[in-house]
Protein backbone atom coordinates (compact mmCIF):
# COMPACT_ATOMS: atom_id res chain seq x y z
CA UNK A 1 0.00 0.00 0.00
CA UNK A 2 1.20 3.36 -0.74
CA UNK A 3 1.14 6.17 1.50
CA UNK A 4 1.30 9.95 1.52
CA UNK A 5 0.99 12.38 4.62
CA UNK A 6 0.50 16.17 3.50
CA UNK A 7 1.40 18.27 6.40
CA UNK A 8 -0.12 16.14 8.94
CA UNK A 9 -0.63 16.71 12.13
CA UNK A 10 -1.99 14.17 14.90
CA UNK A 11 -2.09 13.94 18.90
CA UNK A 12 -4.06 11.32 21.17
CA UNK A 13 -7.72 12.53 21.47
CA UNK A 14 -7.10 12.87 25.46
CA UNK A 15 -4.84 15.61 24.88
CA UNK A 16 -5.85 18.79 26.57
CA UNK A 17 -7.05 21.12 23.29
CA UNK A 18 -4.39 23.28 23.33
CA UNK A 19 -1.54 20.97 23.75
CA UNK A 20 1.07 20.91 21.12
CA UNK A 21 0.48 18.21 18.94
CA UNK A 22 2.49 14.88 18.79
CA UNK A 23 3.36 15.13 15.28
CA UNK A 24 3.27 17.93 13.81
CA UNK A 25 2.44 19.15 10.06
CA UNK A 26 4.84 16.64 8.29
CA UNK A 27 4.92 15.53 5.37
CA UNK A 28 6.17 11.51 4.14
CA UNK A 29 5.74 9.21 1.23
CA UNK A 30 6.41 5.84 1.80
CA UNK A 31 5.91 3.48 -2.02
CA UNK A 32 4.19 0.49 -1.97
CA UNK A 33 6.24 -2.91 -0.85
CA UNK A 34 8.72 -0.39 1.48
CA UNK A 35 9.76 -1.30 4.65
CA UNK A 36 10.50 1.89 7.11
CA UNK A 37 11.51 2.16 10.80
CA UNK A 38 10.87 5.07 12.52
CA UNK A 39 13.35 5.60 15.41
CA UNK A 40 13.56 8.50 18.00
CA UNK A 41 13.43 9.06 21.71
CA UNK A 42 10.60 8.64 24.04
CA UNK A 43 7.93 10.91 23.10
CA UNK A 44 9.11 11.64 19.98
CA UNK A 45 5.51 10.94 18.27
CA UNK A 46 6.09 7.80 16.84
CA UNK A 47 3.28 6.11 18.33
CA UNK A 48 1.29 8.76 17.01
CA UNK A 49 2.69 8.30 13.56
CA UNK A 50 1.40 4.84 13.34
CA UNK A 51 -2.06 5.65 15.16
CA UNK A 52 -2.40 8.57 11.95
CA UNK A 53 -1.17 5.85 9.72
CA UNK A 54 -3.62 2.70 11.18
CA UNK A 55 -6.67 5.00 10.55
CA UNK A 56 -7.12 5.06 14.28
CA UNK A 57 -6.14 8.47 15.03
CA UNK A 58 -8.22 11.45 12.87
CA UNK A 59 -5.23 13.92 11.97
CA UNK A 60 -6.11 17.69 13.75
CA UNK A 61 -4.66 19.03 10.58
CA UNK A 62 -3.29 17.61 6.74
CA UNK A 63 -4.33 14.97 4.53
CA UNK A 64 -3.58 11.36 5.07
CA UNK A 65 -3.49 9.40 1.46
CA UNK A 66 -3.50 5.38 1.39
CA UNK A 67 -2.89 4.50 -2.26
CA UNK A 68 -4.07 7.70 -3.36
CA UNK A 69 -7.53 7.29 -1.16
CA UNK A 70 -8.61 9.61 1.64
CA UNK A 71 -10.24 7.24 4.63
CA UNK A 72 -11.33 10.60 6.49
CA UNK A 73 -13.38 10.91 3.09
CA UNK A 74 -14.91 7.56 3.03
CA UNK A 75 -18.31 6.26 4.80
CA UNK A 76 -17.91 4.56 8.10
CA UNK A 77 -18.63 1.25 6.12
CA UNK A 78 -15.82 1.81 3.52
CA UNK A 79 -13.38 3.06 6.25
CA UNK A 80 -13.78 -0.23 8.05
CA UNK A 81 -13.23 -1.70 5.02
CA UNK A 82 -9.84 -0.32 4.51
CA UNK A 83 -8.86 -0.98 7.72
CA UNK A 84 -9.07 -4.95 6.94
CA UNK A 85 -5.95 -3.84 4.57
CA UNK A 86 -4.24 -2.12 7.67
CA UNK A 87 -2.80 -3.76 10.78
CA UNK A 88 -1.78 -2.32 13.54
CA UNK A 89 0.73 -4.42 16.14
CA UNK A 90 0.42 -2.41 19.46
CA UNK A 91 3.36 -2.24 21.90
CA UNK A 92 1.37 -3.97 24.72
CA UNK A 93 0.51 -7.43 22.73
CA UNK A 94 -4.27 -6.59 22.78
CA UNK A 95 -4.93 -10.58 24.16
CA UNK A 96 -7.48 -11.49 26.48
CA UNK A 97 -6.30 -13.53 29.13
CA UNK A 98 -8.61 -16.32 29.08
CA UNK A 99 -8.32 -16.48 25.56
CA UNK A 100 -5.75 -19.76 24.26
CA UNK A 101 -2.59 -18.33 21.44
CA UNK A 102 -4.16 -19.99 18.20
CA UNK A 103 -7.50 -18.42 18.25
CA UNK A 104 -5.67 -14.91 19.28
CA UNK A 105 -3.27 -15.85 16.20
CA UNK A 106 -6.24 -16.45 13.90
CA UNK A 107 -8.48 -13.61 14.73
CA UNK A 108 -5.78 -11.69 12.39
CA UNK A 109 -7.77 -13.19 9.99
CA UNK A 110 -11.18 -11.62 10.91
CA UNK A 111 -11.54 -8.96 8.35
CA UNK A 112 -11.13 -11.18 5.56
CA UNK A 113 -13.53 -13.78 6.82
CA UNK A 114 -17.03 -14.15 6.89
CA UNK A 115 -18.79 -14.11 10.82
CA UNK A 116 -20.34 -17.42 10.21
CA UNK A 117 -16.89 -18.62 9.54
CA UNK A 118 -15.08 -16.54 12.16
CA UNK A 119 -17.90 -18.68 14.67
CA UNK A 120 -17.09 -21.93 13.29
CA UNK A 121 -13.71 -20.93 13.91
CA UNK A 122 -14.17 -20.77 17.91
CA UNK A 123 -16.38 -24.12 17.84
CA UNK A 124 -12.99 -26.00 16.32
CA UNK A 125 -10.54 -23.28 15.06
CA UNK A 126 -10.57 -23.68 10.84
CA UNK A 127 -6.88 -23.34 10.27
CA UNK A 128 -4.93 -24.74 13.04
CA UNK A 129 -1.56 -25.21 10.81
CA UNK A 130 -1.49 -21.29 9.34
CA UNK A 131 -1.46 -20.22 13.33
CA UNK A 132 0.92 -23.06 13.65
CA UNK A 133 3.02 -21.50 10.94
CA UNK A 134 2.77 -18.22 11.78
CA UNK A 135 3.35 -18.92 15.52
CA UNK A 136 7.02 -20.79 14.42
CA UNK A 137 8.05 -17.96 12.96
CA UNK A 138 8.59 -16.09 16.19
CA UNK A 139 9.61 -19.87 18.14
CA UNK A 140 5.94 -20.15 20.22
CA UNK A 141 4.40 -22.72 17.88
CA UNK A 142 5.00 -25.05 20.93
CA UNK A 143 2.31 -22.79 22.95
CA UNK A 144 -0.68 -22.99 20.34
CA UNK A 145 -3.21 -24.56 22.94
CA UNK A 146 -2.14 -22.74 25.51
CA UNK A 147 -4.13 -19.86 27.22
CA UNK A 148 -2.68 -16.52 27.12
CA UNK A 149 -2.64 -15.78 30.90
CA UNK A 150 0.14 -18.53 30.98
CA UNK A 151 2.78 -16.81 28.53
CA UNK A 152 5.42 -14.77 29.62
CA UNK A 153 5.56 -10.73 28.54
CA UNK A 154 7.68 -11.85 25.56
CA UNK A 155 5.94 -14.67 24.55
CA UNK A 156 2.69 -12.54 24.48
CA UNK A 157 4.25 -10.22 22.09
CA UNK A 158 5.66 -12.84 19.88
CA UNK A 159 1.92 -14.23 19.27
CA UNK A 160 0.96 -10.62 18.87
CA UNK A 161 3.38 -10.39 15.96
CA UNK A 162 2.22 -14.07 14.59
CA UNK A 163 -1.03 -12.47 14.66
CA UNK A 164 0.47 -9.87 11.76
CA UNK A 165 1.76 -12.72 9.69
CA UNK A 166 -2.44 -14.55 9.29
CA UNK A 167 -3.39 -11.60 8.22
CA UNK A 168 -3.56 -10.72 4.71
CA UNK A 169 -3.33 -6.91 5.53
CA UNK A 170 -1.27 -4.98 2.31
CA UNK A 171 0.31 -2.34 5.35
CA UNK A 172 1.53 -3.58 8.18
CA UNK A 173 2.16 -1.10 11.32
CA UNK A 174 4.47 -2.47 14.20
CA UNK A 175 4.90 -0.34 17.56
CA UNK A 176 8.05 -1.82 19.61
CA UNK A 177 7.63 -4.83 18.57
CA UNK A 178 11.48 -6.33 20.21
CA UNK A 179 10.47 -4.29 23.64
CA UNK A 180 9.97 -7.35 25.82
CA UNK A 181 12.41 -9.58 23.37
CA UNK A 182 16.02 -10.72 24.10
CA UNK A 183 19.07 -9.93 21.51
CA UNK A 184 18.57 -13.68 19.58
CA UNK A 185 14.85 -13.34 19.81
CA UNK A 186 14.28 -10.00 18.50
CA UNK A 187 16.97 -10.45 15.58
CA UNK A 188 15.13 -13.78 14.38
CA UNK A 189 11.31 -11.72 15.37
CA UNK A 190 12.70 -8.64 12.89
CA UNK A 191 13.44 -11.21 10.24
CA UNK A 192 10.27 -13.19 10.40
CA UNK A 193 8.38 -9.82 9.86
CA UNK A 194 10.53 -8.46 7.16
CA UNK A 195 10.39 -11.63 4.83
CA UNK A 196 6.48 -12.06 5.56
CA UNK A 197 6.17 -8.06 4.38
CA UNK A 198 8.18 -8.98 1.70
CA UNK A 199 6.61 -12.22 0.54
CA UNK A 200 3.18 -10.46 -0.08
CA UNK A 201 4.64 -6.79 -0.99
CA UNK A 202 3.13 -5.23 2.33
CA UNK A 203 4.35 -2.11 3.32
CA UNK A 204 5.93 -2.40 6.80
CA UNK A 205 6.31 0.75 8.87
CA UNK A 206 7.97 -0.56 12.46
CA UNK A 207 9.03 2.20 15.06
CA UNK A 208 11.98 0.98 17.49
CA UNK A 209 14.16 1.67 20.32
CA UNK A 210 16.53 -0.13 19.24
CA UNK A 211 18.87 1.89 16.52
CA UNK A 212 21.29 -1.18 15.55
CA UNK A 213 18.43 -3.70 15.20
CA UNK A 214 16.74 -0.93 12.49
CA UNK A 215 20.32 -0.04 10.81
CA UNK A 216 20.48 -3.74 10.04
CA UNK A 217 17.26 -4.58 8.91
CA UNK A 218 15.38 -1.50 7.33
CA UNK A 219 16.71 0.31 4.42
CA UNK A 220 15.23 3.06 5.41
CA UNK A 221 15.15 4.97 8.18
CA UNK A 222 12.96 7.98 9.52
CA UNK A 223 14.27 9.71 12.77
CA UNK A 224 11.34 11.96 14.44
CA UNK A 225 12.29 14.02 16.99
CA UNK A 226 9.78 16.80 19.11
CA UNK A 227 6.86 15.69 16.41
CA UNK A 228 8.91 16.63 13.26
CA UNK A 229 10.71 14.55 10.77
CA UNK A 230 14.53 15.19 11.83
CA UNK A 231 15.84 13.08 9.05
CA UNK A 232 14.84 10.24 6.32
CA UNK A 233 17.65 8.46 4.85
CA UNK A 234 18.33 5.48 3.19
CA UNK A 235 20.36 3.22 6.17
CA UNK A 236 23.24 3.17 4.75
CA UNK A 237 23.73 7.03 4.99
CA UNK A 238 22.55 7.70 8.35
CA UNK A 239 25.73 8.50 10.45
CA UNK A 240 26.66 8.57 14.32
CA UNK A 241 26.04 12.53 13.84
CA UNK A 242 22.59 11.99 12.91
CA UNK A 243 22.17 9.79 15.96
CA UNK A 244 23.87 11.92 18.23
CA UNK A 245 22.00 15.08 17.33
CA UNK A 246 18.18 12.69 17.34
CA UNK A 247 19.00 11.46 20.35
CA UNK A 248 20.68 14.83 22.13
CA UNK A 249 19.36 15.04 25.93
CA UNK A 250 18.06 11.64 25.28
CA UNK A 251 21.21 9.63 25.16
CA UNK A 252 20.80 6.53 27.58
CA UNK A 253 18.03 5.67 25.17
CA UNK A 254 20.86 4.82 22.16
CA UNK A 255 22.54 2.62 24.03
CA UNK A 256 20.34 0.10 23.05
CA UNK A 257 18.66 -1.05 26.29
CA UNK A 258 16.32 1.74 26.30
CA UNK A 259 13.40 2.42 28.61
CA UNK A 260 10.64 0.90 26.95
CA UNK A 261 7.69 3.45 28.03
CA UNK A 262 4.88 1.91 28.09
CA UNK A 263 1.45 4.18 26.29
CA UNK A 264 1.27 5.92 29.22
CA UNK A 265 -1.44 8.33 27.93
CA UNK A 266 -3.54 10.22 30.59
CA UNK A 267 -6.97 8.51 30.32
CA UNK A 268 -9.95 9.24 32.94
CA UNK A 269 -10.16 7.01 35.70
CA UNK A 270 -11.70 4.16 35.04
CA UNK A 271 -15.18 3.46 36.83
CA UNK A 272 -15.33 1.35 39.85
CA UNK A 273 -15.50 -2.35 39.12
CA UNK A 274 -18.41 -4.10 41.13
CA UNK A 275 -17.24 -7.41 41.58
CA UNK A 276 -20.41 -8.63 43.33
CA UNK A 277 -24.02 -7.85 42.74
CA UNK B 1 22.95 13.45 70.65
CA UNK B 2 19.65 15.88 70.74
CA UNK B 3 16.75 14.92 68.89
CA UNK B 4 15.68 17.33 66.52
CA UNK B 5 12.36 16.08 65.88
CA UNK B 6 9.50 17.24 67.97
CA UNK B 7 7.08 14.76 69.85
CA UNK B 8 4.51 13.54 67.56
CA UNK B 9 1.48 15.08 68.17
CA UNK B 10 -2.35 14.32 67.43
CA UNK B 11 -3.02 17.73 65.58
CA UNK B 12 0.63 18.86 64.07
CA UNK B 13 0.86 22.40 64.68
CA UNK B 14 2.85 23.31 61.35
CA UNK B 15 -0.12 23.73 58.45
CA UNK B 16 1.98 21.58 56.12
CA UNK B 17 1.53 18.54 57.71
CA UNK B 18 -2.04 18.38 58.39
CA UNK B 19 -3.85 15.73 56.55
CA UNK B 20 -5.38 17.90 53.60
CA UNK B 21 -8.61 15.47 53.07
CA UNK B 22 -9.56 15.34 56.98
CA UNK B 23 -12.63 18.49 56.92
CA UNK B 24 -14.01 16.44 53.89
CA UNK B 25 -13.82 13.22 55.83
CA UNK B 26 -15.36 15.15 58.74
CA UNK B 27 -18.30 16.62 56.34
CA UNK B 28 -19.36 13.86 54.28
CA UNK B 29 -19.62 11.57 57.62
CA UNK B 30 -21.84 13.82 58.91
CA UNK B 31 -23.95 14.71 55.76
CA UNK B 32 -24.48 11.08 55.31
CA UNK B 33 -25.76 10.29 58.99
CA UNK B 34 -28.19 14.27 58.44
CA UNK B 35 -29.35 12.13 55.19
CA UNK B 36 -30.19 8.55 57.07
CA UNK B 37 -32.20 10.36 60.18
CA UNK B 38 -35.12 11.61 57.97
CA UNK B 39 -35.33 8.17 56.54
CA UNK B 40 -35.27 6.51 60.19
CA UNK B 41 -37.78 9.09 61.46
CA UNK B 42 -40.32 8.26 58.46
CA UNK B 43 -39.83 4.36 58.63
CA UNK B 44 -40.54 4.14 62.18
CA UNK B 45 -37.66 2.39 62.52
CA UNK B 46 -38.24 1.24 66.14
CA UNK B 47 -36.42 -1.97 66.95
CA UNK B 48 -36.87 -2.46 70.34
CA UNK B 49 -41.17 -3.00 69.63
CA UNK B 50 -39.85 -6.34 68.69
CA UNK B 51 -38.95 -7.28 72.26
CA UNK B 52 -42.25 -6.26 73.94
CA UNK B 53 -43.96 -8.90 75.13
CA UNK B 54 -47.13 -8.67 73.42
CA UNK B 55 -45.69 -8.51 69.82
CA UNK B 56 -42.65 -11.34 71.20
CA UNK B 57 -45.45 -13.77 72.28
CA UNK B 58 -47.38 -14.64 68.46
CA UNK B 59 -44.20 -14.22 66.98
CA UNK B 60 -42.36 -16.66 69.02
CA UNK B 61 -45.27 -19.11 68.72
CA UNK B 62 -45.47 -19.35 64.78
CA UNK B 63 -41.84 -19.72 64.91
CA UNK B 64 -41.91 -22.15 67.23
CA UNK B 65 -44.36 -24.45 65.03
CA UNK B 66 -41.62 -24.54 62.51
CA UNK B 67 -39.94 -27.41 64.34
CA UNK B 68 -40.43 -30.59 63.51
CA UNK B 69 -40.44 -29.59 60.06
CA UNK B 70 -43.04 -31.78 58.19
CA UNK B 71 -41.47 -34.46 56.35
CA UNK B 72 -44.28 -37.30 55.46
CA UNK B 73 -44.09 -38.98 52.46
CA UNK B 74 -47.47 -37.20 50.74
CA UNK B 75 -45.94 -33.92 51.54
CA UNK B 76 -42.26 -34.48 50.62
CA UNK B 77 -44.06 -35.56 46.73
CA UNK B 78 -45.96 -32.57 46.98
CA UNK B 79 -42.96 -30.73 47.64
CA UNK B 80 -40.86 -32.21 45.22
CA UNK B 81 -43.15 -31.13 42.15
CA UNK B 82 -43.67 -27.80 43.60
CA UNK B 83 -39.58 -27.73 44.13
CA UNK B 84 -39.13 -28.94 39.79
CA UNK B 85 -41.74 -26.15 39.15
CA UNK B 86 -40.38 -23.10 40.50
CA UNK B 87 -36.53 -24.58 39.26
CA UNK B 88 -38.20 -24.84 35.59
CA UNK B 89 -40.29 -21.30 36.04
CA UNK B 90 -37.26 -19.54 37.40
CA UNK B 91 -34.91 -21.60 33.61
CA UNK B 92 -37.28 -20.49 31.95
CA UNK B 93 -37.63 -17.30 32.84
CA UNK B 94 -33.98 -16.69 32.83
CA UNK B 95 -33.37 -18.27 29.52
CA UNK B 96 -36.23 -16.01 28.51
CA UNK B 97 -34.86 -13.02 29.96
CA UNK B 98 -31.22 -13.99 28.08
CA UNK B 99 -32.36 -13.80 24.42
CA UNK B 100 -33.80 -10.38 25.09
CA UNK B 101 -31.06 -9.25 27.29
CA UNK B 102 -28.10 -10.11 25.23
CA UNK B 103 -28.65 -8.74 22.08
CA UNK B 104 -30.16 -5.42 23.91
CA UNK B 105 -26.50 -5.60 25.87
CA UNK B 106 -24.85 -5.97 22.63
CA UNK B 107 -26.49 -3.07 21.40
CA UNK B 108 -25.92 -0.54 24.09
CA UNK B 109 -22.59 -1.09 24.82
CA UNK B 110 -20.23 1.91 24.33
CA UNK B 111 -16.94 -0.16 23.48
CA UNK B 112 -18.19 -2.26 19.91
CA UNK B 113 -18.89 1.63 18.43
CA UNK B 114 -16.90 1.65 15.36
CA UNK B 115 -17.29 5.84 15.53
CA UNK B 116 -16.07 6.29 18.59
CA UNK B 117 -12.92 4.61 18.08
CA UNK B 118 -11.57 7.62 16.41
CA UNK B 119 -12.62 10.52 19.26
CA UNK B 120 -16.71 10.91 19.74
CA UNK B 121 -19.40 8.47 19.15
CA UNK B 122 -21.18 10.02 16.55
CA UNK B 123 -24.90 10.78 16.85
CA UNK B 124 -27.32 8.37 15.85
CA UNK B 125 -25.69 5.57 17.46
CA UNK B 126 -25.27 6.97 20.75
CA UNK B 127 -28.96 7.93 20.46
CA UNK B 128 -29.38 4.64 19.70
CA UNK B 129 -27.87 3.44 22.18
CA UNK B 130 -29.17 5.29 25.27
CA UNK B 131 -32.30 4.84 23.80
CA UNK B 132 -31.55 1.19 24.24
CA UNK B 133 -30.37 2.20 28.01
CA UNK B 134 -33.61 3.58 28.95
CA UNK B 135 -35.41 0.63 27.29
CA UNK B 136 -33.65 -1.97 29.72
CA UNK B 137 -34.41 1.17 32.95
CA UNK B 138 -38.05 0.95 32.09
CA UNK B 139 -37.79 -3.40 31.84
CA UNK B 140 -36.22 -3.58 35.29
CA UNK B 141 -37.65 -0.32 37.03
CA UNK B 142 -41.16 -2.27 37.08
CA UNK B 143 -40.80 -5.48 39.96
CA UNK B 144 -41.93 -8.32 38.58
CA UNK B 145 -44.81 -9.01 40.80
CA UNK B 146 -46.36 -6.15 38.78
CA UNK B 147 -45.71 -7.72 35.81
CA UNK B 148 -46.68 -10.87 36.71
CA UNK B 149 -50.01 -9.31 38.02
CA UNK B 150 -50.34 -8.60 34.42
CA UNK B 151 -49.81 -11.79 33.08
CA UNK B 152 -52.37 -13.84 35.34
CA UNK B 153 -55.10 -11.46 34.08
CA UNK B 154 -53.51 -11.93 30.26
CA UNK B 155 -52.72 -15.69 30.52
CA UNK B 156 -54.58 -17.01 33.61
CA UNK B 157 -53.21 -18.63 36.88
CA UNK B 158 -50.17 -20.77 36.71
CA UNK B 159 -46.62 -20.72 35.85
CA UNK B 160 -46.52 -19.36 32.33
CA UNK B 161 -47.00 -15.10 33.91
CA UNK B 162 -44.68 -16.18 36.17
CA UNK B 163 -41.85 -16.86 33.75
CA UNK B 164 -43.27 -14.32 31.50
CA UNK B 165 -42.56 -11.53 34.66
CA UNK B 166 -39.00 -13.01 35.15
CA UNK B 167 -38.16 -12.67 31.66
CA UNK B 168 -39.32 -8.77 31.56
CA UNK B 169 -37.68 -7.56 34.72
CA UNK B 170 -34.68 -9.76 34.39
CA UNK B 171 -34.00 -8.89 30.89
CA UNK B 172 -33.55 -5.19 31.83
CA UNK B 173 -31.63 -6.32 34.67
CA UNK B 174 -28.67 -8.50 32.69
CA UNK B 175 -29.15 -6.43 29.50
CA UNK B 176 -28.12 -3.14 32.16
CA UNK B 177 -26.07 -4.91 34.21
CA UNK B 178 -23.61 -6.93 30.88
CA UNK B 179 -23.44 -3.67 29.44
CA UNK B 180 -21.73 -2.75 33.06
CA UNK B 181 -19.05 -5.17 33.06
CA UNK B 182 -18.38 -5.10 29.31
CA UNK B 183 -17.79 -1.49 29.54
CA UNK B 184 -15.50 -1.87 33.11
CA UNK B 185 -13.71 -4.60 31.83
CA UNK B 186 -9.99 -3.56 30.05
CA UNK B 187 -11.25 -2.73 26.01
CA UNK B 188 -8.22 -2.78 24.16
CA UNK B 189 -8.39 -5.96 22.64
CA UNK B 190 -11.61 -5.20 21.62
CA UNK B 191 -10.49 -1.75 20.37
CA UNK B 192 -7.10 -3.44 18.54
CA UNK B 193 -9.56 -5.79 16.57
CA UNK B 194 -12.14 -3.39 15.14
CA UNK B 195 -9.04 -1.11 14.48
CA UNK B 196 -7.76 -3.81 12.17
CA UNK B 197 -11.04 -4.22 10.08
CA UNK B 198 -13.12 -6.70 11.96
CA UNK B 199 -16.94 -6.59 12.16
CA UNK B 200 -18.25 -5.57 15.66
CA UNK B 201 -19.73 -9.09 16.04
CA UNK B 202 -16.55 -11.01 15.66
CA UNK B 203 -14.92 -8.26 17.95
CA UNK B 204 -17.11 -9.53 20.56
CA UNK B 205 -16.71 -13.47 19.93
CA UNK B 206 -12.71 -12.96 19.80
CA UNK B 207 -11.95 -10.07 22.32
CA UNK B 208 -14.90 -8.65 24.28
CA UNK B 209 -16.33 -11.41 25.78
CA UNK B 210 -13.06 -13.97 26.30
CA UNK B 211 -12.34 -10.77 28.19
CA UNK B 212 -15.05 -10.72 30.21
CA UNK B 213 -16.26 -14.39 30.32
CA UNK B 214 -16.44 -15.14 33.90
CA UNK B 215 -17.78 -11.81 35.19
CA UNK B 216 -20.86 -12.32 33.16
CA UNK B 217 -21.23 -15.94 33.83
CA UNK B 218 -20.95 -15.84 37.63
CA UNK B 219 -23.02 -12.94 37.32
CA UNK B 220 -25.83 -14.81 34.95
CA UNK B 221 -25.70 -18.11 37.64
CA UNK B 222 -26.30 -15.26 40.60
CA UNK B 223 -29.08 -13.67 38.59
CA UNK B 224 -30.71 -17.12 38.41
CA UNK B 225 -30.87 -17.76 41.87
CA UNK B 226 -32.49 -14.40 42.18
CA UNK B 227 -35.12 -15.73 40.16
CA UNK B 228 -35.22 -19.02 42.46
CA UNK B 229 -36.23 -16.32 45.07
CA UNK B 230 -38.39 -14.12 43.37
CA UNK B 231 -40.48 -16.98 41.78
CA UNK B 232 -41.36 -18.00 45.54
CA UNK B 233 -42.69 -14.18 45.48
CA UNK B 234 -44.79 -14.62 42.53
CA UNK B 235 -46.27 -17.63 43.55
CA UNK B 236 -48.56 -15.63 46.05
CA UNK B 237 -50.06 -13.91 43.41
CA UNK B 238 -50.94 -17.54 41.82
CA UNK B 239 -48.25 -17.77 39.71
CA UNK B 240 -47.58 -21.51 40.94
CA UNK B 241 -44.65 -23.61 42.64
CA UNK B 242 -43.21 -23.42 46.31
CA UNK B 243 -44.57 -19.95 46.55
CA UNK B 244 -48.02 -20.89 45.98
CA UNK B 245 -47.69 -23.83 48.21
CA UNK B 246 -46.00 -21.31 51.19
CA UNK B 247 -48.70 -18.88 50.86
CA UNK B 248 -51.57 -21.69 51.47
CA UNK B 249 -49.21 -23.09 54.10
CA UNK B 250 -48.79 -19.08 55.42
CA UNK B 251 -52.30 -18.59 55.83
CA UNK B 252 -53.12 -21.94 57.46
CA UNK B 253 -50.74 -21.30 60.09
CA UNK B 254 -48.91 -24.45 59.48
CA UNK B 255 -45.19 -23.77 60.26
CA UNK B 256 -44.18 -27.11 59.96
CA UNK B 257 -44.78 -26.81 56.54
CA UNK B 258 -43.43 -23.37 56.11
CA UNK B 259 -40.15 -24.50 57.70
CA UNK B 260 -39.66 -27.17 55.09
CA UNK B 261 -40.35 -25.13 52.23
CA UNK B 262 -37.71 -22.58 53.71
CA UNK B 263 -35.13 -25.56 53.76
CA UNK B 264 -35.83 -26.78 50.17
CA UNK B 265 -34.83 -22.84 49.28
CA UNK B 266 -31.74 -22.56 51.38
CA UNK B 267 -31.00 -25.96 49.55
CA UNK B 268 -31.63 -24.33 46.18
CA UNK B 269 -29.67 -21.45 47.19
CA UNK B 270 -26.56 -23.40 48.13
CA UNK B 271 -26.68 -25.64 44.93
CA UNK B 272 -26.90 -22.47 42.92
CA UNK B 273 -23.82 -20.81 45.01
CA UNK B 274 -21.67 -24.11 44.31
CA UNK B 275 -22.25 -24.21 40.58
CA UNK B 276 -21.33 -20.37 40.58
CA UNK B 277 -18.23 -21.11 42.10
CA UNK B 278 -17.54 -24.40 39.96
CA UNK B 279 -18.55 -22.22 36.79
CA UNK B 280 -15.88 -19.54 37.86
CA UNK B 281 -13.38 -21.88 38.81
CA UNK B 282 -13.78 -23.44 34.83
CA UNK B 283 -13.69 -19.92 33.26
CA UNK B 284 -10.49 -18.77 35.68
Amino acid sequence: MKIILHGISGQHPSAKPGAVPALREQNLTVRAGEQLAVIGPSGAGKTTLLHLLACALKPSAGRLLLDDQDPWQLSRRELQELRGALFLAPQVPPLPPRQRVVTAVLAGRLPHESLWASLRSLFYPTDIALAERALAGFDVSDKLFDRVDRLSGGERQRVGLARALVSQASLILVDEPLSALDPTRSQHAIETLTRAAQERGATLVATLHHVEMALAHFPRIVGLRDGQVAFDLPAAEVTPQHLQALYAQHLHELSGLASTEADALPTDPAPVVMHCR
Amino acid sequence: MPNELPAPALMPTRPALRDPAWAARVFWALAGLALLWPAVVLTEFKPWVLLEPGALKPALNFVGAFIPPRMDAEFLGLLARETWRTVAMATAGLTLALLLAIPLSLLSVRVLSLSSLTGRMAMVPSVLRQGVRWLLLVLRSVPELVWALVFVRVVGLGPTSGVLAIALTYSGMLGKVYADIMESGDAHATTNLMRNGSGRLQAFFYGLLPQNAGELTSYTVYRWECAIRSSAVLGFVGAGGLGQLMDSSMKMFNGSEVASILLVFMALVWLADRMSAMLRKGLA
